[in-house]
This record gives C-alpha cells, sequence and structure tokens, in this order.
C-alpha cells in the first residue's frame, strides 16, 4: 500500500520534475566505474542510471561498496575508472562544491552535524548557503528576515518546531539524524543521497523518517537515492532498487523484479531471511 | 540581569573606570591595558573560538601593530590617529598575506604553523636593529596630543584611556556584528564540523582566511594602543610566550563567549600587576588560578553564564 501512495504521489509531483524528466539525457548516471583500494576493487566497473524523480534504494550486503558508490557520487572519492555524469555534464572530476551546485546532496552513515548549534542554528548555515550570502560580513533585515522564514519553513516540513531551539547534541539519535536531513534539504537538492537514514533508530523514529523520505520526494520533488538495510522499508517506499555486491551490480529493476530475481536470493535476500 | 542590563552596567563600569579604580589600589594606565589586551584577545577569539584554528602566533600582528605605530611616529609623522591606522595595516596585512599558509591546516599543525610564522617576525625585529632597536625595543617616540579641528586634546593617561575606551567600543561593535552575520555563522560552522559545511558547497579554507585575517587587523589594531600606552615597544610583544598569554586569557575567560576574553584578561592582567609586586614567582601563582579555572570551570569563567555550558 505504501509504494502505491508513494507512486500516486510521484506523479502528482510530475510537473514540478517535468523539465527534468523531459531532458533527453538520463538524470544521474555512471558509466564503467571503478574504484580501488590498494588490491581491493570496492567499485568494480559498475554502470548505473537514474531518472530525474526517482526514489531509488541501494542495497548489499556488508562491504558490497555502498558507501564507496555514495562517495563518487558525491565527489569523496575520485573514481579510478569511468565516468559520472549529471544533468548532462561530466562532473568526474569536478568538486563537491560544484556537485552540491548542481544539486547532488548527502548525508553521511555516521551523521555529520553541528553539535553545539541548536536545530534553527544548523538550518541557517544551509540556508544561507543557499542564498549565496555565506561570505558577507553583515546582514540587513530584509535578508534576516527572509533566512529566518526559510528556516522555520524547513523546520516545519521535518517536524522539529518544538525542538527548534534545542542543542542538536543534546538531542535523541533519531532528531539528529532528521536535523542532517533538514541541513541537506536546507541548500536545495535536486539528487538527495541518504546513507542509511534509519540506521540505529527505534521503531517510532524510523517511521518518521520514512515518512520524512517519502514526502521528500513527493511533496518537494527531490529525486531520493538512498542506502537501507531494513528490507521493509525498501520494498515498502523504493521505486527501483539496485542490488551491489562485492562492487558489482548485481541486479536492477522496480521491487517484484527484485524480490523474484533467484541472484539476488541467493546472494542476499536468502540469507536475510 | 538579563544580558542587556549585565551588558550596560559593564559599559557604565568601564566609562566611571579612572574615578573608582584608583580608590580600590588601581591606576588608569592599568584600564588601559586591560581593555587593550582585551581587544587583542577577543580578536584573536574569532579565531581561536569561533573557528576552532589553534592561532598560536597571535602576538606577532600585535607587536606589528606596535612597531608599526611607533615607527610613523618616531620617522614619518607624529600624528596619534596615523599611527594607529598605519600599525594596524601593517599587521593585518601581514596576517591577511600569510593567510593562505595557514587555512589548509588543521588542529596542531595550524598551531605549529602559526608559531612558526610568528617567530619568524619576531626574529627580523629583533635583527633588524639599526630601524627597530633590536634587542632594547622601540623608544624615542610619544603618542601626540589628537588636534580636531581647532581642540586640541592632550593624551594624559585618562584622555588615552577615553581613546582606548573607544577603540575597544569599535572594535565590539565590528566583532559583534561579524558573528551575528553569515560570515560569523559559517565560520562557528566550521569549528562545529567541516565535513558538514563542505558538503553544502563551501569551501572551509576562504572562510577560515577570512576569520585569520580579520583577527590580524584587530589584535594589530589593539597592538598600536599598546605601544602608544608605553611611548615604547619591544620584541616581547611579538613572542610566542605573549601568545600564549593571550590564549591563557581566552581558555581563563571563556573561549565559547563573546566576552569571556575581556574576563580572562581582567583575571590575568591585574593578577600579574598585583602578584608581580608582591613575589617574583608570581606566575607561579597565575598557573595555579589557571588551573582552578580549568578544573572549576572547563568552559572558563564567562561559562557559567551560558546557556551551553556543562560541567560534564
Amino acid at each position: 500500500m505504501s509504494a502505491a501512495t508513494a507512486h500516486e504521489a510521484a506523479a502528482t509531483a510530475a510537473p514540478m520534475a517535468a523539465p527534468q524528466a523531459a531532458a533527453a539525457w538520463p538524470f544521474l548516471q555512471m558509466v564503467n566505474v571503478s574504484r580501488r583500494f590498494g588490491s581491493l576493487k570496492a567499485v568494480d566497473d559498475v554502470s548505473f542510471d537514474m531518472a530525474a524523480g526517482e526514489l531509488r534504494a541501494v542495497i548489499g550486503p556488508n562491504g558490497a561498496g555502498k558507501t564507496t558508490f555514495f562517495n563518487l557520487i558525491s565527489g569523496l572519492l575520485p573514481p579510478s575508472q569511468g565516468r559520472v555524469i549529471f544533468d548532462g555534464e561530466d562532473i568526474t572530476r569536478r568538486s563537491i562544491a560544484h556537485r552540491v551546485a548542481k544539486g547532488i546532496v548527502r548525508t553521511f552513515q555516521i551523521t555529520e552535524i553541528l553539535p553545539d548549534l541548536s536545530v534553527f542554528e544548523n538550518i541557517r548555515v544551509g540556508v544561507e548557503t543557499a542564498r549565496g550570502i555565506n561570505a558577507r560580513p553583515w546582514i540587513g533585515r530584509g535578508e534576516r528576515i527572509a533566512v529566518n522564514r526559510r528556516i522555520e519553513e524547513l523546520i516545519a516540513i521535518v517536524n522539529l518546531t518544538d525542538k527548534a531551539r534545542r542543542i542538536v547534541g543534546e538531542l535523541a539519535h533519531g532528531d539528529q539524524r532528521v536535523v542532517e536531513v533538514a541541513v541537506a534539504l536546507s541548500v536545495g537538492p535536486r539528487l538527495l543521497l541518504l546513507d542509511e537514514p534509519t540506521a540505529g533508530m527505534g521503531d517510532s523514529e524510523t517511521e518518521h523518517m520514512v515518512d520524512l523520505v517519502r514526502r521528500l520526494h513527493s511533496d518537494q520533488g527531490v529525486s531520493v537515492l538512498f542506502i537501507e538495510h531494513d528490507m521493509d522499508i525498501v520494498f515498502g517506499i523504493a521505486q527501483r532498487i539496485t542490488v551491489l555486491d562485492r562492487g558489482r551490480v548485481l541486479a536492477d529493476g522496480p521491487p517484484e523484479q527484485i524480490s523474484a530475481d533467484p541472484q539476488v536470493r541467493a546472494a542476499y535476500l536468502g540469507e536475510a531471511e | 540581569m538579563t544580558r542587556a542590563a549585565t551588558i550596560a552596567a559593564m559599559w557604565i563600569a568601564l566609562i566611571a573606570l579612572p574615578w573608582w579604580l584608583p580608590l580600590i589600589g588601581g591606576y588608569t594606565a592599568l584600564g588601559s591595558k586591560v581593555l587593550i589586551y582585551a581587544i587583542a584577545t577577543m580578536g584573536l577569539n574569532l579565531v581561536l573560538g569561533f573557528t576552532g584554528g589553534l592561532s598560536f602566533g597571535q602576538a606577532a600582528y600585535f607587536g606589528l601593530g606596535g612597531y608599526g605605530a611607533g615607527m610613523t611616529l618616531k620617522y614619518l609623522v607624529p600624528s596619534t590617529p596615523l599611527a594607529i591606522l598605519i600599525g594596524t595595516l601593517v599587521g593585518g596585512l601581514a596576517a591577511t598575506i600569510l593567510g593562505p599558509l595557514v587555512m589548509r591546516r588543521r588542529g596542531i599543525y595550524f598551531a605549529m604553523i602559526t608559531i612558526a610564522i610568528g617567530q619568524l617576525f619576531y626574529f627580523v625585529i629583533v635583527r633588524w636593529n639599526e630601524v627597530t632597536g633590536g634587542e632594547d625595543g622601540l623608544a624615542g617616540f610619544g603618542r601626540q596630543d589628537i588636534h580636531l579641528g581647532n581642540v586640541v586634546i592632550p593624551l594624559t593617561d585618562v584622555n588615552f584611556y577615553y581613546l582606548v575606551l573607544l577603540c575597544f567600543t569599535v572594535a565590539v561593535a565590528v566583532m559583534w556584528t561579524l558573528l551575528q552575520s553569515p560570515l560569523g555563522h559559517t565560520w562557528v560552522a566550521i569549528r562545529e564540523n567541516r565535513r558538514r559545511l563542505q558538503f553544502l558547497g563551501v569551501r572551509p579554507e576562504r572562510y577560515v582566511w577570512a576569520s585569520f585575517a580579520i583577527a590580524g587587523f584587530i589584535t594589530a589594531f589593539a597592538g598600536t594602543l599598546n605601544a602608544l600606552l608605553f611611548n615604547f615597544t619591544s620584541p616581547q610583544d611579538l613572542h610566542w610566550i605573549l601568545s600564549g598569554d593571550f590564549v591563557i586569557m581566552i581558555v581563563l575567560g571563556g573561549m565559547r563567549s563573546f566576552f569571556g576574553p575581556l574576563i580572562g584578561v581582567i583575571i590575568f592582567v591585574v593578577a600579574q600587576d598585583y602578584l608581580s609586586s608582591l613575589t617574583d614567582n608570581w606566575m607561579t601563582f597565575i598557573g595555579l588560578i589557571f588551573v582552578l579555572i580549568v578544573l572549576l570551570f572547563p568552559r572558563g569563567v564567562f561559562g557559567i553564564f551560558d546557556r551551553r555550558a556543562k560541567i560534564a
């Protein structure tokens, strides 16, 4: 049921994503990408396509190369071979800042936040970055009001209004992860990369995060690529699933196809069940 | 007391200082020294406390400001405002030019390179003794009366104190505005988590450079006033020992709070002044005070007023 609502929501959000979807090139494309660490091939000759407006999961056993895969897209690591193309531009050798400016924004497996600052202040940095005013040594009243309004808006989207003034380092783990997503959202992503968004969360926290990811995709028109270990979540919300195993793409397709794939069942799902 | 009331009370105390300080055994020049060091340490704290860069060579810019002001008066023009302006530019530009060497370093490497650069300036001043006076320091200049149209203000100790208070007020206004600005927010974010900022598309190095350069200008500004206070400046004003004292003052007062360094300076300078008249081993007592404060108030004395202060 949840997958169906996500599909419907994506359909209603389609007009927003239309200019991207209508383009002749794929939104995100990786062409024969490899990344070696010494003799280890963490990502081995991976080719990958993702359309604009997709909500896609990346799954695979530990050590399958999922996080390395994210590092190659977000620019933390350069590939040893191959090309990464985003929205028609070859970004293989481009900086992190350039990729963020193009709309590729990520979160991390281990939460990266500004621990001694409040939720409001964490998001403020992102909003000021998005407005391109980071380097300004003063701020006018009008600008300040606009910035604050946008922060309040983002805090409302992630349902943290009652915790806006709390210090992030003192919040529960689940809330910290939500703050990280809100900060990522504040710079206006077109492609959001979420590395295990529900890792280490309790049931209600997980539910909150899953609902948030689904809403970002449907209401905000953000394309989402996420790594996840919880199969209920993956099969509950992903429109497509890419399975990595030992650095290679084992399978790629809609959930029904993945759950029926004998190779996937043998390599991965079989172990989980 | 609310924050505004505390700050108002502080300003009233500073304005009235020439009246009350002598009553408790102090003297006006001591007040000037406290405010001058407060400007220097609050400037340094932009890098240390707010950007998270361990700058351990800040005295270099303080001293360059002092020599810039002294040499202006001695060799160029007998004008106090010009001496302050030129000294500030000399120290500030030195920090600006060297910023790119510093901005990519982190943690202990940031500390090492800032100390090394600081010592470099120290040796230049010591060696270039025909101009700087070498080890003996630069003397033979004096602060000049200020001419405002037809009005001449003689810079007596009390009037000079008010000039310093005016400079302190300007420096505080500039630093406060900076920390409320997007630039200031970016500095704090760098201190908190560089990687998060990088993945928001920000290149932290440039902002560290800006922080280091601005801190350099403010510390140099304080250095010019220091030279004018004593009509003298020496290589000790650039030495790493003074850099270390600046850091100690900041840690004493609280490096996470805006006015923390002022509190630290008061404790340090007053303790130094009183203790050194009692014993040659005054540094031992400063050390003892330092240890006690670090143990009792890990976030500095000002930390007790900070909403975020927590003793773990």
